[in-house]
């Protein structure tokens, strides 16, 4: 099977290399074009609607504004101090969750009983908004940074928590056993053979929380903030700055872009034997 | 001690094994009453019906499963649980899929406490004798299922068992893989100088590769049959006496 993959690689290679290399740049071209062609049409879209007033331009600003919005926050500085507050924000919740929510949860996973303990409070918790208990977070943290971070916290590790503990539920129990075979401990069986099993799972998590970070994010920071993206958002708007608006909600996506980006990266590197992660 | 020294290694004695699993709240005797000696170096297979049991005793050797009743001896010393002097292969080859041909084979001496680079080396000898010398870094999923099984075997016989046990090892391969795997388990257990217990439900299976062949009935207690398969190797397939043989075994199970 791989004999015959090699020896079909090798053919197209050479195909590669005998035609033009007109033939491969064009296919670049064209995959680019069916990947990213229709959000170069959204903005396009965007762009002539607002500037000739098809679309209500005090809405819709044109892209050139949003964009020179943005440039001068970012040179000028104005922006870096809300895109740091939230980083940090953000960032110290995920950490807490994943540096909490991945230990449990391959404990959890390995002890029955105490999964089996656990459950029922952990649904509950997960079926609670953490919106909903933000409120109660503030009475017990202050207005401060603490409820602020306690809330995404709450939120990330779930999704963390849950991932961890079913990815070494579902470790297959036959390598387990072939690993038992050969003599392995308990503890060499968690290292060699639970964890990185359990890895491609986690990574499920952590790319589900990583996405609820920057949803809570932006709806702590509405709250009783005076720092960070999501404020800029809700304080722009309440100032008709629309382009500024527009401009904190960019870098809000880049910021959850950039953040799957280096997940996916990781994962890539991690599970390069995973069929799922390629 | 003396006694012991005399016999080869590997040598296997069952006595009065019984073995039952309770299956919703009945009791279920998968094995009862059972006798087996198998001399060390020697090349057994185990055949029966599907139910008799024979998947399980393969099980109790490799101290897996506990027996409820009986011994199990290894060179005159009692088994007990998972011994670094068997190695068992299954019917699915069980390979870790993040590791590299390489990282399987020598995993079970890393398990050991082996230095890294020596496991590997000693794979390395393994790897080639199964005929993968080319494939030690590929990912399972790049493999055949036949591949990936030779992986497997390399894994066992990389740990130098005394003896080696092989659950139906070729059960899942496709009717062509199976024939050269037997040829080679053949040559294999020539080779290494293994006890070789396999448990199969294939007969010529069992002829190619045993010098005896025990028979396990369906009935619980009644008594096991032992045959001798006295034919030089290799074994020939063709040739009149295999398929004499052949007839014979398939008459112990009312086949014609």
């Amino acid at each position: 099977m791989v004999s015959l993959d090699t020896t079909s690689l090798a053919i197209r290679s050479q195909a590669g290399t005998a035609g033009a290399l007109l033939g491969r740049s064009t296919a670049v071209v064209g995959q680019t074009a069916r990947r990213y062609g229709l959000l170069a049409g959204f903005l396009l879209a965007w762009q002539i609607g607002s500037t000739y007033g098809w679309i209500n331009p005090t809405v819709f600003p044109p892209l050139d504004r949003i964009l020179a919005a943005t440039w001068s926050g970012v040179a000028g500085g104005a922006l870096i101090d809300d895109v740091a507050i939230s980083l940090q924000r953000s960032g110290l919740a995920f950490a807490a969750a994943v540096g909490l929510g991945v230990p449990l949860g391959l404990f959890m996973g390995q002890i029955r009983s105490v999964e089996q303990a656990l459950d029922p409070i952990l649904q509950f918790f997960r079926q609670t908004s953490a919106l909903a208990l933000y409120p109660v977070f503030i009475l017990l943290l202050g207005l401060g940074e603490a409820s602020k971070v306690f809330v995404i916290f709450w939120a990330t590790l779930f999704p963390i928590l849950l991932a961890t503990i079913g990815g070494v539920k579902e470790v297959d129990r036959k390598l387990i056993e072939m690993a038992a075979t050969f003599g392995a401990s308990r503890s060499t069986i968690f290292r060699k053979v639970v964890l990185p099993a359990s890895v491609p799972s986690i990574f499920v998590g952590l790319r589900l929380s990583a996405t609820t970070a920057l949803l809570l994010l932006i709806a702590a920071e509405m709250i009783g903030a005076n720092k960070g993206l999501g404020f800029q958002v809700m304080n722009a708007q309440y100032n008709f700055q629309i382009p500024q608006m527009f401009a904190a909600i960019l870098l809000l996506a880049l910021l959850g872009l950039s953040a799957n980006a280096a997940l996916v990266a990781l994962q890539r590197r991690l599970c390069r034997w995973d069929d799922a992660a390629r | 001690m003396t006694v012991q020294s005399a016999v080869r290694r590997g040598e296997v004695t069952v006595r009065d094994l019984s073995k039952s699993f309770t299956l919703n709240g009945r009791r279920l005797d998968v094995l009862r009453g059972i006798q087996l000696d198998v001399d060390g170096g020697e090349a057994l297979a185990i055949v029966g019906p599907s139910g008799c049991g024979k998947t399980t005793l393969l099980r109790v050797l490799a101290g897996i499963e506990p027996p409820d009743d009986g011994s199990v001896l290894i060179d005159g010393r009692p088994v007990q649980g998972i011994g670094t002097e068997r190695a068992i292969i299954f019917q699915e080859p069980r390979l870790l899929p993040w590791l590299t041909v390489l990282g399987n084979v020598s995993f079970g001496l890393q398990v050991r406490g082996t230095p890294k680079a020596e496991a590997e080396s000693r794979a390395r000898h393994y790897i080639r004798l199964v005929g993968l010398g080319d494939f030690e870094s590929a990912y399972p999923r790049q493999l055949s299922g036949g591949m990936a099984q030779r992986v497997g075997i390399a894994r066992a016989l990389t740990v130098q068992p005394e003896i080696l046990l092989l659950d139906e090892p070729l059960g899942a391969l496709d009717a062509m893989t199976k024939l050269t795997m037997q040829e080679e388990l053949a040559r294999i257990w020539r080779e290494e100088n293994v006890t070789l217990i396999l448990v199969t439900h294939d007969l010529e299976e069992a002829i190619v590769l045993a010098d005896r062949v025990l028979v396990l009935p369906k009935e619980k207690g009644a008594a096991s049959r032992v045959i001798d398969i006295d034919l030089p190797r290799p074994r020939d397939r063709s040739e009149a006496r295999f398929v004499a043989m052949r007839r014979r075994l398939m008459a112990e199970f009312g086949l014609h």
